[in-house]
């Protein structure tokens, strides 16, 4: 397979090139999140705080990783359930986010503000924690250090291996696939 | 009467659930190999070559496979002719799962429903004891992560569905999952008993080692049948489309009551962690 390397932070003219079902390396860096970090973020913008990084043309990695064993930067950390944070994706993208990564299908609402803000739903494969470990160069505490594994943590990534699930055209990998293979 | 002490106890339980959680079992290994050369699909293809990679460094850089270590999921059978010496053996247990996880670098998985504090050591595990003849004790550690855990369901089926109502429950229920319980996946199915035996039989459907069809050759037929309609539902490796949905399919069964039909269906991910020692 053909793979394409990008890099972070994500600008428009990079979304617009990428196409669901195409494999890429990421590289630059990504900030984890996940359902306990999420919910912070949003008490945050109601309060009308400041979120704890700055969204604009970053991307969240739906992840809690395992922990580090010694010597390492990172435990195993492949992606968790996106569908959990459907809620609340599409404040955030409005507010600038570009890209997310996580493993299954996104709601309508997702797909909408992809097309709408010009943002990309990339897949990293599930159970394989170990492999992506070795994408991650450096690690570093953001913020709700007290949520231990859900963390907000900003990772450095090179040649991190995905696909694009929902590209910014409405095309999405999960749909076209099963078209094609379903009997 | 043979004794065992719980000490030796606690130290089977700590090893089962690190060598789970980063050795997959060849027979998984195999599957995954095997799999590759049915996926018709390239993105398929290339998601499975991505597995069998992980499932190669896990073990040799000593990682876990994949960061959703579980909660920790042990079967215990107790021969009548054992005498457990020293604590409670819910809490040797308990003691050999905190231990793994701690100084396996596991992560911690488990949470107060609904303040959703996490417990800090994956404890309580939950524990299906058996009581059999002899005197050993066979312990089952199957760490079970919560994507693939999420997409279970009991569902008592009217006794005139049948076969067809099984079938079309549990075509649904991986159906809904999609992508989401990380195919490609193994499916227990757990029909008959009553409500709660049917979920348990599906739980431990998993256990039985892949391409190990049930003795009964009509529910053995069965096993295949619902496998093939699971392969032809274009779900594939990691929901991207493709012809390997499931590794396998297979069903425990029990008589159940005359007016009722209890089934259960628990999918298991492709990182299927499972590892038995005897004391």
């Amino acid at each position: 397979m053909e793979i394409k390397k990008i890099q972070t932070p994500l600008d428009d003219s990079t979304i617009e090139k990428l196409r669901a079902g195409e494999k890429i390396f990421l590289s630059g860096f990504i900030f984890t999140a996940r359902d306990a970090a999420h919910k912070k973020f949003f008490e945050a913008l109601d309060k009308g705080e400041n979120l704890p990084f700055d969204l604009r043309n970053q991307i969240i990695y739906y992840c809690g990783p395992s922990p580090a064993p010694p010597g390492r930067v990172i435990g195993s950390c492949g992606p968790t359930t996106s569908g959990r944070m459907d809620a609340y994706a599409p404040r955030l993208i409005s507010l600038g986010l570009k890209g997310m990564i996580g493993k299954g299908k996104r709601s309508d609402a997702v797909k909408d503000s992809l097309k709408q803000y010009k943002a990309v739903y990339f897949g990293a494969t599930g159970g394989a924690g170990a492999l992506l470990s070795r994408s991650v160069v450096s690690s570093e505490i953001v913020a709700y250090e007290d949520l231990g594994p859900e963390a907000v943590v900003k990772l450095g990534v090179k040649d991190l291996p995905l696909f694009v699930i929902n590209d910014m055209y409405g095309n999405d990998l999960y749909e076209a696939g099963i078209q094609q293979y379903r009997r | 009467m043979r004794e065992v002490h719980t000490d030796s106890i606690i130290s089977a339980v700590e090893s089962l659930f690190i060598d789970a959680n980063i050795n997959l079992s060849q027979g998984v290994f195999d599957a995954l190999s095997q799999a590759i050369e049915k996926e018709e699909s390239s993105v398929g293809k290339e998601v499975i070559r991505e597995l069998i990679n992980n499932a190669n460094i896990a073990k040799a850089e000593h990682m876990p496979i994949c960061q959703d270590t579980g909660l920790a999921v042990t079967f215990v059978e107790i021969g009548q002719d054992v005498h457990i010496v020293g604590e409670s053996l819910t809490e040797a247990i308990a003691e050999g799962v905190r231990r793994a996880y701690k100084n396996g670098y596991l992560r911690k998985s488990c949470c107060d429903p609904f303040s959703r504090k996490n417990t800090g050591d994956n404890t309580p595990p939950i524990i299906h004891a058996h009581i059999v003849p002899g005197d050993r004790i066979k312990i089952v550690a199957l760490p079970k992560g919560g994507g693939s855990e999420n997409y279970g369901e009991v569902r008592m089926l009217v006794p005139s569905q049948g076969k067809e109502g099984v079938k079309s429950f549990v075509i649904d229920m991986v159906t809904k999952g999609g992508p989401n319980p990380c195919p490609p996946i193994i499916v227990g199915v757990g029909i008959g008993g009553n409500f709660e035996t049917s979920a348990l039989l599906s739980k431990e459907a998993l256990m039985v080692p892949i391409g190990e069809r049930n003795q009964d050759p009509a529910t053995a037929a069965f096993e295949m049948e619902i496998l093939d309609a699971i392969n032809k539902t274009g779900i594939g490796p990691q929901g991207y489309g493709g012809t390997v949905t499931a590794l396998d399919v297979h069903i425990k069964m029990l008589p159940c009551h005359i007016a009722s039909l209890p089934a259960a269906v628990n999918i298991q991910c492709h990182a299927h962690r499972i590892k038995e020692i005897v004391v």
